[in-house]
């Protein structure tokens, strides 16, 4: 069933002008790392792929995930998860229900709140449940974020930037940690940054867009 | 299911349920004006309706009443609120103005125009105040100062409750136009505070609140509730006559009501022509006194005058509502004792059926009016934000067009068209009117907020697997419980406040708490306008202490939403 997640021919537009170019096959895993400096597409990329591509924007290729063409789908049935650089935690809701807005569907309240409880300690976030998201220290909503994507089960990640808001030492930790959980559920990984440290990280290839041309022609 | 068909039309049904009263009215207006009335037993076209208009004595006056205090107090509140912006803004002063201004603009126009005349009256509070020992009057004096002949009453208290409304607007605009920097660049080129911000601010911020400001005008133009409890009598603006000529029940006097409102519907044409011509002319000069480069020497003067303007505007209102609070419990009050002798509480419980039953007209009117109003907003903005459906320039124009037409060029058409086709007048169709005016105030009040929402939560929550019915309903409406809490507020304000279409849809059968309250004006009860003044009043504000309330009692343990 794990095939990776392809990209075939994918390009994206801005009013008739290319701003990139990818064609490659993610393996279940493997962590694909992109770089370049802000405004060249990275983020429009993704949003290509999670199937929120802004109106200004056109991409046209096809996604492939598992096998399957997830290009025309809509966003909430393509099984692919995404973290920004703010955690983005639902301000409204509690830890806990942060997580079990991600979570699966299905499966008794208490199983579901063992489920919760369960990525918390996988974290380290122990007995936080009923905490206000607000009150967590950056690093804390970044491992909340990472876990609530995690319950929903994608079947691919894709980081924009993930890493950026942290602080030098958390940075570190908290991408080890994501990489940690991707590659324990055999996920493939597209990160798009601009930091060469994260790159590094990741252990993967690295593809670097726009670095003779900055206003963004196609590699 | 359905829904997703469903949200695409939205648009498109809200644009309708918007404009096609406000259609229907000009054109129940246009034919009776040109004399085709069956109804009536008349047909046309031919232009009896104007000449009997033109042969009304009164007309010159009117007319010339109703541009006068639209113009007069549009300039005087524009002008309050820019130097008072100008002079103070980023300051403690304008902060607390700010605080004291905003609740006031849900006051209803007609319970801030009784307390008024209650403050100015001969026997209003103020003349009591000085009396007898500074005045030595010891019964009212004989002047005619509410309701005087030149509608300067009727100006005042229309640049009172105006004011509000465009600073307001103008707060809103200040955080789009770089206020701040620019006045920073022009003290450090030594201009002075008012008149570096008028030669670099003034310009931007014009441009944002020109349409409320366009309303203003053509409101102040054409009201009928406020002009009938502070405008003269003889004779009345035009729309107060337009009004007076509907409710007759010679049904050929509504051929004289149509041209007379065809001819208000051209003189708000008229004065906005006229007022962009100014705006041009203003531009030049300006251009001009830039090119002079004087740093401004009146703008301690002008700042100071502007700051105790605004103030008073914000005390007329104040004082106004104690007033009418002091009346409604008043035993007997003689001239000139500031105070009433007794305190009692036989005024409310005399009037207590009557209110009453005027509060559930009105909740029963303005709740789910303001439902609807929601529904249709969030539906177009939603739309907006799944399927790119954004209105263009033009359509807001179209938002704001119900507001821009007088009311008495369509309303009085609204209800003879009804007539037409044999559509009974009544609670409904006073629902479906109020709506036109209620729409726009919903949606621009909610649509900034709305499309500030972060996008990438909705990317989240799709990643997530959320539905996109599921993100809004449980993401995107709870994260902006407090705009949209402000946005109901904001049209059940509009609701309450609406005097002229509950009045002439309603044929006059549908009694709310406005509708019940003008008309006592004729008859000078001041215990009884007390009593329903106030309960105008709160039946407006109630409703923003909730929009505050209810989000911070559902988020308190939600810091991340306290200032949402």
């Amino acid at each position: 069933m794990h095939d990776g997640l392809e990209l075939k021919d994918v390009t994206i537009r801005k009013g008739g002008n290319v701003l990139l170019s990818l064609s490659r096959k993610i393996e279940p895993g493997e962590v694909l790392s992109i770089m370049g400096p802000s405004g060249i597409g990275k983020s429009t990329l993704l949003s290509f792929i999670t199937g929120t591509l802004a109106p200004a924007f056109e991409g046209e290729g096809r996604i492939v995930l598992d096998g399957n063409d997830i290009t025309e789908v809509r966003p909430d049935k393509r099984r692919v998860g995404i973290l920004f650089q703010d955690d983005l935690l639902f301000p409204h809701l509690s830890v806990g229900a942060n997580l079990a807005f991600g979570l699966a569907s299905g499966g008794s309240k208490a199983e579901r709140t063992a489920k919760i409880e369960e990525a918390l300690a996988e974290v380290g976030l122990e007995g936080y449940a009923n905490r206000d998201p607000a009150t967590l220290s950056g690093g804390q909503k970044a491992r909340v974020a990472l876990m609530r994507m995690l319950l929903s089960e994608p079947c691919a990640l894709l980081l924009d930037e993930a890493f950026s808001r942290l602080d030098a030492d958390r940075r570190a930790q908290v991408r080890s940690l994501v990489f940690a959980r991707a590659m324990d559920r055999n996920l493939p990984v597209l990160m798009v940054t601009h930091d060469a440290e994260d790159a590094k990280a990741a252990g993967g290839e690295v593809i670097t867009l726009g670095t003779s041309t900055p206003t963004g022609e196609a590699p | 299911m359905t829904k997703h068909r469903f949200l695409p039309a939205l648009p498109l049904l809200t644009v309708l349920v918007m404009l096609g009263p406000v259609l229907a009215g000009l054109w129940g207006t246009v034919l009776p004006a040109f004399g085709h009335f069956p109804v009536a037993g008349l047909t046309g076209p031919n232009l009896s309706g104007f000449q009997s208009l033109l042969d009304w004595p009164g007309l010159p006056r009117s007319v010339l009443l109703s541009v006068f205090t639209g113009f007069a107090s549009t300039l005087i509140a524009l002008s309050i609120v820019m130097l008072v912006t100008a002079g103070w803004s980023g300051t403690k002063a304008f902060q607390t103005l700010e605080r004291l201004l905003s609740p006031l603009l849900s006051v209803p126009h007609a319970a801030a125009a009784f307390g008024l005349a209650f403050l100015i009256a001969p026997s209003g509070w103020l003349s009591r105040l000085f009396s007898p020992w500074l005045t030595g009057w010891d019964r009212p004096p004989d002047l005619l100062i509410v309701n005087d002949q030149w509608g300067l009453a009727m100006t005042t208290g229309l640049v009172v409750k105006e004011v509000p409304f465009l600073l307001l607007m103008t707060l809103a605009a200040l955080g789009q136009a770089e206020a701040a920097r620019s006045r920073t660049i022009a003290s450090a080129l030594g201009y002075g505070r008012v008149t570096g911000w008028l030669k670099t601010v003034f310009p931007r911020v014009y441009a944002q609140i020109r349409l409320p400001v366009y309303v203003v005008l053509a409101y102040a133009m054409s009201v009928v509730d406020v002009a009938v409890i502070l405008g003269p009598n003889t004779p009345s603006t035009l729309s107060v006559q337009i009004v007076r000529w509907m409710a007759d029940p010679d049904l050929a006097l509504r051929v004289q009501a149509a041209s007379a409102a065809l001819l208000q519907l051209s003189l708000v044409i008229g004065a906005l022509v006229i007022w962009r011509v100014g705006e041009r002319a203003i531009g030049w000069l300006g251009m001009m006194w830039i090119a002079k480069g004087n740093r401004g020497a009146l703008d301690t003067v002008a700042a100071g005058i502007s700051l105790a303007l605004a103030t008073a505007a914000a005390l007329a209102i104040f004082l106004g509502l104690l007033v009418l609070l002091v009346w409604s419990f008043a035993g007997f009050w003689g001239f000139p004792d500031a105070l009433p002798q007794s305190f009692t509480f036989k005024n409310w419980m005399r009037h207590s059926e009557g209110v009453l039953e005027a509060v559930g007209e009105t909740a029963a009117i303005a709740v789910p009016v303001t439902l609807a109003a929601l529904i249709l907003t969030i539906g177009c903005l939603e739309a907006e934000y799944r399927y790119g459906l954004r209105l263009s320039n033009r359509g807001i124009w179209l938002l704001y067009l119900p507001l821009l037409l007088p009311q008495t060029a369509f309303l009085p058409g609204l209800q003879t068209f009804m007539l037409t086709i044999g559509v009974d007048v009544g609670r409904v169709p006073v629902m479906a009117t109020h709506l036109v005016f209620v729409l726009p105030y919903v949606f621009l009040s909610l649509a900034d907020p709305f499309r500030a929402w972060d996008t990438r939560i909705g990317t989240i929550a799709s990643a997530l697997r959320a539905s996109p019915d599921g993100v809004l309903w449980r993401v995107r409406v709870p994260m902006l419980l407090r705009p949209i809490l402000t946005a109901a507020a904001v049209g059940l304000a509009v609701s309450v406040g609406q005097y002229l279409a509950t009045l002439l849809i309603g044929g006059g059968r549908v009694q709310t708490l406005t509708t019940e309250a003008v008309a006592l004006s004729s008859g000078g009860d001041r215990r009884a306008i007390g009593v329903y003044g106030l309960m105008q009043t709160s039946a407006a504000l109630l409703p923003f202490a909730l929009a505050l309330l209810i989000p911070a009692l559902a988020w308190r343990n939600r810091r991340g939403l306290r200032h949402a």
